[in-house]
């Protein structure tokens, strides 16, 4: 029960965790979403003391309501049952220890995964930000300059969303509150501004670029081959550029969460998702299901709205932050 | 495996025709893909589990007569179920005081400011009113800014005050909206958690004392489960009047509709279909529920086809089209028609059997549109009259001017050339369609 265990430590303070502060911050973060899905687990572990039909019924709840997503809930479910039988558990108490397990090899599937920023060798590392309208991307960004500038970094915000009103103006905005230099033009071809933008951030040095792009549904095609372009443009001015590529995904998202990892995917090889507003009600339990069927990692969550709530995503302190109370009650 | 679940479900359905009655073992698979079609779509878990057990009891009641099939009488059954929960009628917006005040609320990044863009165009456009829009979100950096923006391209004013207390914006908008004749109000106000105490307080605080006569939550259709802590939540705090659900121009079947509806009994009254600031319609509960099942939208196509084109025109057309008189003058006319309709990949999709005929993959570059009209419209309008013409010297000129290759000016001329061929067919009765 090696995962479950180390959970168990962290709680006991046995162990210390990476970074205490960080840990704090999950846990505060996920309050709301700890409060409606462990209760309700917990809960279940009284209402049945022994593994039956019913029980796993009403499991299956618990996890779609969760949004993992009913193919990864099925077969995560065919896994559960199988070892019961293998393993001839009976006591729903010790299946709580092996729901998380699950959970866990469900996310990690035997890959060393990483939370690092790819930086680039020399010269400006760049970040491409996309993601469907209306999931933070241009608030994502202003957070993880804050982070790199209270680190000592430059950084550049390039404003390539030149299609909804207002998005020049609100990261012309962030720019200015958290320090970062600029490059904006409203009303022209967002490829252009990036090649200029691009231009501007290598004669002055900047150590990290973020390239914030309009909301696009993954349905509609011409947007998507503007992405595209942008995607070439970005690597013929810095070559290996964009070092990353974010997508954007709104914790309430339901599954069309993975149809949008799986076209965004196959138009600009993303590197990593950031799940942005956790600090509702919502799970982002579909983090779970892109991550079994597309195979792509989180790189960050936002936990609030303050500067410092977007955090390097832990696989371990997520789980922590969602099952604290369940380990308690042992 | 999101795209083939209406196959699915059809082919369970298909297994239930050749029976003479409805049992509980012939049903089974049936109910399993709609459960499954239902959780997929994002529907509320609890109110999936009413739904299929309301139709298993229904259906296991239900005589078999002459005239229908069983499967037949169960997808109908279903459908019809479907609806109900959705709501049989329409619900129009409140529109008789003059003036009319309207709310809009949400999480951040459902599409307020967008949308309340979308109601004002929509209420001047079909209803005649002369809207203001008021910005009251005084958190979101430039939010101010995108909701003027907004106005400028409608022309269509907006009151702002800057970063003041809501209350002080709106009680300044009234006076001027009095001024003004304006007689519709649209206020757009600051997304926010449902859980956000303080924030949900200001929100309260705004409705005591406007007292607006709509309410609406503004709601991203590609919501998962959490949705009904949402709306409860916003619903418990400020009574909505309705809902607008956004972004249905995306590939989410929208099962939120269902929730919304079922477990709080508030009317969706509009969706959001389009990027562009017309792109809002009335709310159809018989479309969502085919959208829900995947079962196609041909009323909704018919309806846009409709707006766009008067019928007076179209028979115009029509009888050009058969007589074989039609030139690329009209061709030029009903691609631009086309192009008000939104993407053509949509429409196609829309249609009824869309994927048996494998027009659900297609995928249409605008630009071609584009290509296509470009070289038309490089034509002289007698040119475009009489296409027969057209000889080397001509098509290089249309070539130039287009920034085609004449390769593809002969490619358009020779596809028009079958196009009229195939109209003078279906005139002659030789062809029903030309696809």
């Amino acid at each position: 029960m090696g995962f479950f265990d180390k959970l168990k430590k962290m709680v006991s303070k046995k162990e210390t965790v990476p970074s205490e502060n960080n840990l704090e911050i999950y846990e505060k973060g996920l309050e709301k979403t700890r409060e409606e899905f462990v209760s309700k687990l917990s809960l279940l572990g009284v209402k049945y003391t022994k593994v039956s039909e019913e029980y796993f019924e009403e499991l299956e709840q618990i996890l779609i309501m969760a949004d993992i997503g009913i193919h990864t809930v099925m077969e995560f479910l065919d896994r559960l049952r199988a070892r019961v039988k293998k393993e001839n558990i009976t006591d729903t108490k010790y299946l709580n220890e092996v729901i998380v397990d699950e959970l866990f090899i469900i996310y990690v599937n035997n890959e060393s995964l990483s939370d690092k920023i790819h930086e680039a060798s020399e010269g400006p590392t760049v970040i491409l930000m996309v993601g469907v309208n209306g999931v933070g991307k241009t608030t994502t960004i202003a957070k993880l300059a804050h982070k790199y500038i209270l680190e000592g970094k430059k950084v550049m915000m390039i404003a390539a969303d030149t299609f909804r009103a207002g998005a020049v103006a609100q990261l012309e905005e962030w720019a200015n509150k958290t320090n970062s230099l600029f490059y904006g033009k409203e009303n022209t071809d967002p490829s252009g501004v990036i090649y200029d933008g691009l231009e501007e951030a290598k004669k002055s040095g900047v150590d990290y670029v973020f390239i914030d792009t309009a909301g696009r549904l993954q349905n509609k095609v011409n947007l998507m081959k503007e992405l595209e372009k942008m995607n070439k443009v970005i690597g013929k001015i810095i070559p290996d550029a964009p070092h990353e590529t974010l997508l954007v995904i709104d914790a309430t998202t339901g599954q069309n969460g993975i149809l949008q990892a799986k076209a965004f995917q196959e138009i600009t090889n993303i590197t990593g998702i950031v799940l942005t507003k956790l600090d509702g009600t919502a799970k982002g339990g579909i983090v779970l299901a892109i991550k079994e069927s597309v195979g792509i990692p989180v790189k960050f969550i936002g936990l609030g709205e303050k500067m410092e709530d977007l955090q390097t995503f832990d696989i371990e302190s997520y789980i922590y932050g969602l099952f604290k109370e369940m380990m308690e009650h042992e | 495996m999101f795209e083939y679940m209406g196959d699915r479900l059809s082919n369970a359905i298909k297994n239930i025709r050749g029976m003479g009655r409805i049992t509980e073992e012939n049903i089974n698979d049936a109910m399993r893909e709609i459960r499954m079609a239902l959780l997929e779509a994002d529907v509320n878990y609890e109110v999936v589990k009413e739904f299929v057990s309301n139709v298993k009891e229904k259906a296991l009641g239900m005589e078999v007569g002459k005239n229908l099939k069983p499967d037949e009488l169960f997808i109908k059954l279903v459908k019809d179920e479907l609806i109900s929960l959705l709501g049989t009628d329409v619900s129009e917006l409140e529109m008789k005081k003059n003036p009319t005040i309207l709310m809009l609320v949400g999480l951040q990044g459902s599409g307020k400011t967008t949308t309340a863009g979308k109601l004002a165009n929509f209420l001047r456009k079909k209803h005649a009113k002369k809207p203001l829009l008021v910005a009251c979100d005084i958190y979101r950096p430039a939010a101010i800014e995108q909701l003027k923006e907004i106005g400028n391209s409608l022309n269509i004013p907006v009151f702002e005050e800057g970063k003041k207390n809501p209350i002080d914006i709106i009680t300044d908008a009234l006076e001027e909206a009095k001024n003004e004749k304006n007689d519709y109000i649209i206020i757009d106000t600051a997304g926010r958690l449902h859980i956000d105490e303080e924030l949900m307080q200001e929100l309260k605080d705004i409705s005591e004392f406007v007292k607006p006569d709509e309410i609406l939550l503004v709601i991203d259709a590609m919501m998962g489960q959490d949705a009904i802590h949402v709306i409860t939540g916003f619903h418990e705090a400020l009574h909505l009047t309705g809902c607008i659900l956004t972004k249905l121009d995306g590939n989410t079947k929208g099962g939120v509709a269902l929730s919304v509806r079922h477990l709080t009994h508030v009317p969706i009254k509009f969706v959001g279909d389009s990027e562009k600031l017309d792109g809002l319609s009335p709310f159809y509960p018989e479309r969502m529920a085919e959208r829900i099942l995947d079962m196609g939208d041909i009323m909704g196509i018919a309806e846009r086809v409709e707006d766009i084109m008067s019928e007076d025109m179209a028979k115009d057309q029509a009888r050009k089209m058969m007589s074989g008189k039609y030139d690329l003058e009209d061709f030029l006319t009903n691609l631009k028609q086309i192009k008000k309709l939104g993407p053509l990949e949509n429409i196609l999709k829309m249609l009824p059997q869309a994927r048996k005929m494998g027009l659900n993959q297609i995928e249409i570059d605008p630009k071609q549109m584009a290509h296509i009209e470009a070289i038309i419209l490089s034509m002289t309008p007698y040119e475009r009259r009489h296409p027969e013409i057209l000889k080397a010297t001509r098509k290089e000129r249309i070539a130039k001017g287009s920034g085609r290759s004449v390769e593809e000016v002969n490619r358009l001329l020779k596809q028009f050339e079958e196009m009229k061929k195939m109209m003078k067919m279906m005139k002659n009765g030789n062809m029903k369609m030309p696809f």
